[in-house]
């Protein structure tokens, strides 16, 4: 974590970065469906959902990664579990958002909750390791459910539903339901880190032992956000499969989950904007990148080790506005 | 009866390649604080520089020698090149490089050797099967890897408790501050025990090849497993590493050819089909919890030896 | 007869072979400094540290406030009144002097699951800590990232925090350590102006220090108790100035 060893008076958040840059941000996204129509480019609002999909779980991650130093390298299994809670009940005849979504955050929130309780035991190392292995589970969970398609996934033969309604098939409300939710999971994250809670988060990532003295166990509030970040993930995971009508594994594999921690530290760590970026530089390096070569990981991979080498203040580094908010 | 015992047998095997691979990394993450998340594609890299070094030479030994040596050499140059410069960041850091390793190599062997699965033939020598009880053949070659794994880690077993780089290592998984105020060349220390962990996983997927699919990919979740045992085990501790290799190896295994019989005596056929693998997939993560929550360092934490 | 704020009975504690703790009872009692003094290796820090909760004892029983609190953790010894500074800085250094005071407070007040209101435009809760901090002589530093404030003004600033908390017990191990001779003076001013307000436990190398400000002076050496009693009846007692003064004096 770099300290911002100034000696001028910190400004509490630059209003740039609190308000100026996200409102830019989500004025595009706002923008993009009629630009792409201008332009009759019908790819470019479907890489767009995708896109805020992974902005989403991007951002959630971001508020224990960035916020709370947790290091979860299981983020992905989130995505799965929203996903399968979409799939399956459409597989048994239930299609309507009001079930949908509550179940998939109560199955969210439960798994996190019992994998974060034992995770959030250990620190460092041991962390990364154990939510790597959680996720894991959660994945050979997912590839052993034969009666749902097992390793090949699951088909879903439609979209959720609004009250018997199928509005989300509609390609524009359905961008502008994803954008809402990117919007709304941002909004959350922001709030909680300036409230007393987030400042407890905050405060335990640089010294545990210091809250401890002054009375507050930082465990319990890590906990809750994690659960918190977990029921996000879960949303972001209900509307890939939404997106793409189609659930697999490979949605919770631990690569994803990697990919989900580049997006955050690409955008640069302690900043939603931040992870919202990286998650839109990570996705469209993806895309230009695979269009150059079928094996674009051989680019991608170096790329990767040098950003970490060398661009620690990630994308949010290059932007005005002074250092980031500490 | 008999499927017990061998699926005891192939418990074990998994338990010793598991070994194989926790051992390289639980030393170097005891002695360097670093977790290499690229230690499974070393694995991986030595299966197929055998399978290589098999078409060089027509000999698994000889393809052997060579791919001991080429896994030296790439992981001393991966040491050079990109984990040197990650010692002294933070586990963040860590994980990320090293997973951007896993991508570029997984992709590497992909285009050097394709995607399709490879294999490497038995040693003439080990061909063939032995009777281990009435009726029951098990593969030599299987039992040479159980073998030639308990041997490993009988030497590492004397190199880590008697010799002097053995009881850097040691002191180094307990108090590394301490290791470098003693004045060694803690950059040496590193590069030797770096190699040694490479070759050790090198020397695991060598043995693997000819028993399981040379593939892309194929060290990523056998890293996962080794986490799992280096969780287990204790970081740091060798002792650990191998009795909680063997554990899962066996939990694993034996774990997942009973599962579904299991089910079926409290579901319906239908329902335990389904149940009993998705469980099973499940017992080591659940075993691990479950350690974690009993004695969260692990159960034999590098401490005690 | 008052009863003592915190009373030490018997405690023990080993590491391995070393015994670091031996048997050690002492009590603070309401408004008073009591110092403990010691050569270095006494076992002052890992005394501090079994009464904050940081490091459990083998043996041996810690009351505090006339609860038992042997087997508390450290989070809820603090919410019952015991604040503590450390030997090594310990503050949150990438949040301003200000916000590292209001967490204190916003702890004392209760939980803190609160999500949704913006904590730093909690102006009762802002002015509540400008005041600690203004008590402490930092009210001009209120604003600045706490890891930027110099080494006297962080040792003051963990006094803030500690005093944030409204404690029954200020547990201080070594605030002096490694402040000059302007600094220290005032600390002890700080220090001094607090006494009679709360009840302390002073644990300081800087023997004008403690003999200026304490009421009473424990001395530990080798983790036992050889002497208690006022700066006075310390300063002449023979056992102490060969343990421990005599080295000083020499």
């Amino acid at each position: 974590m770099s300290v911002a060893a100034t000696d001028k008076p910190a400004v509490a958040t630059p209003i740039f970065r609190a308000r100026v840059l996200p409102a830019i941000i989500l004025a595009g996204f706002a923008l993009l469906p009629p630009l792409a129509m201008a332009l009759d480019d019908s790819f470019l609002v479907f890489f767009a959902i995708r896109v805020m999909i992974f902005a989403i779980a991007a951002v959630s991650l971001a508020l224990i990664l960035g916020f709370g130093a947790m290091v979860s390298f299981g983020h992905a299994a989130y995505i799965g579990l929203g996903a399968y809670c979409v799939g399956i009940l459409a597989e048994h005849g239930i299609w309507e958002f009001y079930i949908s979504l509550p179940v998939t955050l109560l199955v969210c929130g439960l798994f996190a909750a019992v994998t974060g309780a034992i995770s959030l035991k250990t620190r460092g190392v041991y962390f990364i390791m154990i939510t790597l292995a959680f996720g894991q589970m959660a994945f050979f969970t997912a590839t052993s459910l034969s009666a749902y398609g097992g390793d090949d996934g699951l088909t879903i033969w439609g979209r959720t539903e609004v009250f018997g309604s199928s509005v989300l098939s509609d390609r524009t409300t359905f961008y502008y339901v994803v954008f809402a939710l990117l919007a709304g999971a941002w909004w959350l994250c922001a709030t909680l880190v300036n409230s007393r809670f987030g400042r407890v988060l905050q405060g335990a990532r640089q010294s545990e032992m210091r809250l401890q003295a002054i009375g507050i166990e930082p465990y319990y509030y890590r906990l809750v956000a994690f659960v918190i970040a977990g029921m996000l993930a879960g949303i972001s995971g209900a509307l890939l499969a939404n997106s793409a009508e189609f659930v697999s594994p490979a949605y919770m594999t631990w690569h994803r989950s990697g990919e989900l921690i580049f997006m955050v530290v690409l955008g640069g760590l302690g900043s939603f904007a931040g992870a919202v970026l990286g998650a839109t530089g990570y996705l469209v390096l993806e895309e230009v990148l695979s269009h150059i070569t079928e094996h674009w990981r051989l680019i991608f991979g170096p790329f990767l080790i040098l950003v970490v080498l060398f661009a620690r203040g990630g994308l949010m580094g290059l932007i005005p506005g002074g250092k980031r908010h500490d | 009866m008999t499927l017990l015992a061998v699926q005891t047998l192939n418990g074990l095997q998994l338990g010793i390649l598991l070994f194989l691979i926790a051992a390289g990394l639980t030393l170097v993450f005891g002695v360097m604080d670093f977790i290499n998340l690229a230690h499974g594609v070393q694995y991986m890299l030595g299966a197929y520089l055998a399978v290589a070094g098999y078409g060089l030479t027509g000999s698994f030994w000889l393809a052997m020698l060579l791919a001991l040596a080429g896994s030296l050499i790439i992981g001393l140059i991966l040491e050079v090149l990109v984990f040197r410069h990650l010692y002294d960041r933070s586990h963040l850091d860590q994980v990320l490089a090293t997973f951007g390793v896993i991508l570029f190599l997984n992709e590497s062997v992909k285009v050097v050797w394709g995607s399709s699965p490879l294999t490497l033939p038995v040693p003439e020598i080990l061909d063939g099967s032995i009777p281990i009880s009435d009726g029951l053949l098990y593969p030599v070659f299987r039992i040479a890897l159980i073998v030639s794994g308990l041997a490993v880690a009988a030497l590492l077993y004397v190199l880590v408790s008697w010799t002097r780089v053995g009881m850097l290592v040691r002191a180094g998984a307990t108090n590394a501050q301490m290791v470098s105020a003693l004045g060694v060349n803690i950059r040496r220390l590193f590069m030797f025990v770096f190699g040694f962990g490479a070759m050790l996983a090198g020397f695991a997927g060598i043995m693997a090849a000819p028993i399981l699919a040379v593939e892309p990919g194929m060290g990523d979740n056998l890293l996962i497993l080794a986490f799992v045992v280096i969780v287990i085990g204790g970081i740091g501790s060798i002792r650990g590493a191998f009795m909680a290799a063997l554990i899962v190896g066996l939990v694993d295994t034996i774990g997942r050819s009973l599962a579904t019989d299991i089910a079926r005596l409290l579901l319906p056929p239908a329902a335990a089909n389904d149940a009993g693998p998705a469980v099973a997939s499940m017992l080591i993560y659940i075993l691990m919890a479950g350690v974690l929550f009993f004695r969260p360092s692990g159960l034999f934490p590098a401490r005690a030896g | 007869m008052t009863e003592p704020i915190l009373t030490l009975d018997g405690l023990e504690k080993n590491f391995g072979a070393l015994r670091v703790t031996d048997k050690v009872s002492l009590d603070v009692l309401p408004g008073e400094i009591h110092a403990i003094i010691g050569p270095n290796g006494a076992g002052k820090t890992t005394l501090i540290g079994q009464i904050s909760g940081s490091l459990r004892p083998d043996k041996g029983r810690i009351v505090f406030l006339g609860t038992d609190v042997t087997h508390l953790p450290m989070d809820k010894r603090a919410k019952a009144g015991l604040a503590r500074s450390f030997q090594i800085t310990t503050i949150l250094p990438e949040f301003t002097a200000r916000e590292n005071v209001a967490l204190a407070i916003q702890a004392r007040q209760g939980h803190s699951f609160h999500f949704l209101k913006n904590v730093s435009r909690d102006e009762a809760l802002n002015a509540e800590a400008g005041r600690y901090l203004t008590d402490l002589g930092l009210g001009n530093r209120a604003d600045v990232h706490a890891g930027a404030l110099s080494h006297g003004e962080k040792r003051s600033l963990e006094i803030a925090i500690a005093l944030a908390s409204e404690p029954k017990l200020l547990l201080l191990d070594e605030p002096m350590a490694g402040t000059g001779r302007e600094e220290t003076d005032r600390l002890v001013d700080i220090l001094n102006r607090l006494k009679g307000r709360y009840a302390m436990m002073l644990v300081e190398h800087d023997m004008s220090a403690v003999f200026a400000l304490a009421d009473r002076i424990s001395v530990l050496v080798y983790g036992a108790v050889v002497a208690t009693g006022t700066p006075e009846e310390i300063r002449n007692d023979p056992k102490v100035r060969e343990a421990y003064l005599g080295e000083e004096a020499a």
